[in-house]
């Protein structure tokens, strides 16, 4: 097995204190990173185990109850590839999301828009030989929330994969083109501008289904291995 | 796929999003905000040799709203079962609530389950919430020595990442054990300012639970690495 490195982190990925995302301020390490060189440790992961770590595929998140949910249903398609374009097969990607109201299944989300008793918003797929994944859902609401005053948040659908190995973990979220909260927004401004449209899907003609749901496009980009086996990053 | 138009006009100039090959480049993180328990963490994710309920909280969101699933049955795992727990505290020592930790290690004879194809027993990850209290646990074994840098055999020790509210991006350490000779030549420890290493050494509890706890922040902060 191919035990290069990977490419460090480029210059796309948010820092881990932004103040106008309040809680990132008691919540952020204030020392420097130290500095290591990838060892096994962080060049392995859990590869090829997701179905016994999680479970098996669920890639309809609108038919997990006894009826389908309120709200846009959407199709999500894309690709998993490292930074070097290459796919990134049989790896998991995790999805959770609120409705289509805004509200998340979770006793700790206050907001009083309305529950929806035939959604949980939680799902994960597994990408193919070429680094292909897809899943239905229904598009989830913008929401309030207590960052500062009068606070929304653009609708998103979180997504977590694990990638090759430990080094190639990523959490991230998707937004929607054409909503005007992602620039007025404290943790998509966290990423630096040139980088935010990655997160961006795009609205696709071809993914769309005639009378079933709209199709977005989002390909989701981990580190990619170095070419050359071993270099000694650390000083 | 560019978005044709199927009236056969010109569409307007498409602004930069996911698709277009001049932003291309790694994607970046993003919290997992506070309501992740419903779709990250499953019932028996932090006990990686029993078969518990470890590591969710299902008791965030109704049961019917539960659609992942509990880990499946365990082959029987060799080596010394341990257990280790400890808090998350901010910046002012208040645990932290509403973050998850995620382990990756070697099984007791050094070797990562996914290079030798052995992980039907021991998958060597585990995720856990943490509770009100800020406290997260996991049983798991004791990892044996890896090789490191120079090929050089690496002290026993546990990767551990580190989610939440707040945490734009993982954040991520390491897990040694406290009084383990090893640690004294381990080349990645031997890179961390002496004065600091303690915050990556768990302490000894009592027979075969250890106790680390996570500083996010503060005169204790705990050492997270650059990878």
């Amino acid at each position: 097995m191919n035990q290069n490195p990977f490419r460090p982190e480029d210059a796309g990925q948010p820092p881990s204190l932004f103040a106008p995302y309040a809680s990132t301020v008691a919540r952020s390490p204030r020392q420097k990173l130290v500095r290591i060189p990838q060892t096994m440790t962080e060049t392995t992961g859990p590869v090829g185990v997701w179905a016994q770590l999680m479970g098996p595929a669920i890639a309809d998140l609108t038919r997990q109850h006894a009826a389908e949910p309120i709200g846009q249903r959407i199709i999500v398609s894309g690709r998993v590839l490292d930074d070097s374009r290459r796919p990134v097969p049989d790896t998991v990607i995790e999805i959770w999301q609120c409705n289509a109201a805004g509200r998340y299944i979770h006793v700790k989300d206050q907001w009083d828009a309305p529950i929806d008793p035939n959604f949980t918003g939680a799902g994960r797929v597994i990408t193919d030989a070429d680094g292909c994944y897809r899943f239905t859902t229904i598009r989830p609401g913008a929401y309030p929330w207590g960052n500062h005053r009068n606070a929304w948040r653009p609708s998103h659908i979180h997504l977590s994969l694990l990638g090759q190995a430990f080094a190639t973990r990523l959490v991230t979220q998707l937004y929607f083109p054409d909503d005007p909260l992602i620039e007025i927004d404290a943790i998509a401004n966290a990423v630096p501008l040139e980088a935010r449209a990655r997160m961006v899907a795009r609205f696709d003609i071809d993914t769309t289904q005639p009378n079933y749901a709209l199709g977005y496009l989002f390909d989701i980009v981990l580190r990619g291995r170095e070419a050359t086996p071993f270099e000694d990053r650390h000083e | 796929m560019s978005n044709r138009n199927p009236l056969g006009r010109e569409n307007p100039a498409p602004r930069l999003d996911n698709q277009s090959g001049e932003s291309f480049g790694q994607t970046p993180w993003q919290t997992v905000g506070p309501f992740f328990h419903y779709g990250l963490p499953w019932k028996g994710g932090a006990d990686l040799v029993g078969q518990s309920d470890l590591g969710a909280r299902p008791e965030l969101f109704p049961a019917n709203h539960y659609v992942l699933n509990v880990a499946g049955a365990k082959g029987e795992v060799a080596g010394e079962k341990i257990e280790i727990f400890g808090r998350v505290l901010d910046a002012a020592g208040a645990p932290v609530s509403d973050a998850m930790i995620e382990i990756w290690q070697a099984n007791a004879e050094g070797d990562y389950t996914s290079l030798t194809g052995s992980g039907a027993g021991f998958t060597g990850f585990g995720r856990s919430a943490t509770s009100d209290a800020g406290e997260y646990r996991f049983r798991t074994i004791k990892p044996g020595r890896v090789p490191g840098p120079g090929n050089a055999l690496q002290a026993p020790h546990i990767a551990v990442g580190v989610f939440g509210r707040g945490l734009l991006k993982r954040l991520v350490t390491r897990l040694y054990f406290a009084d383990d000779p090893a640690n004294e030549d381990d080349a990645i420890l031997a890179l961390v300012p002496a004065a600091r290493r303690h915050t990556l050494i768990a302490r000894f509890s009592h027979a075969g639970v250890w106790q680390f706890d996570i500083h996010l922040q503060g005169d204790a902060e705990t050492v997270f690495f650059d990878i």
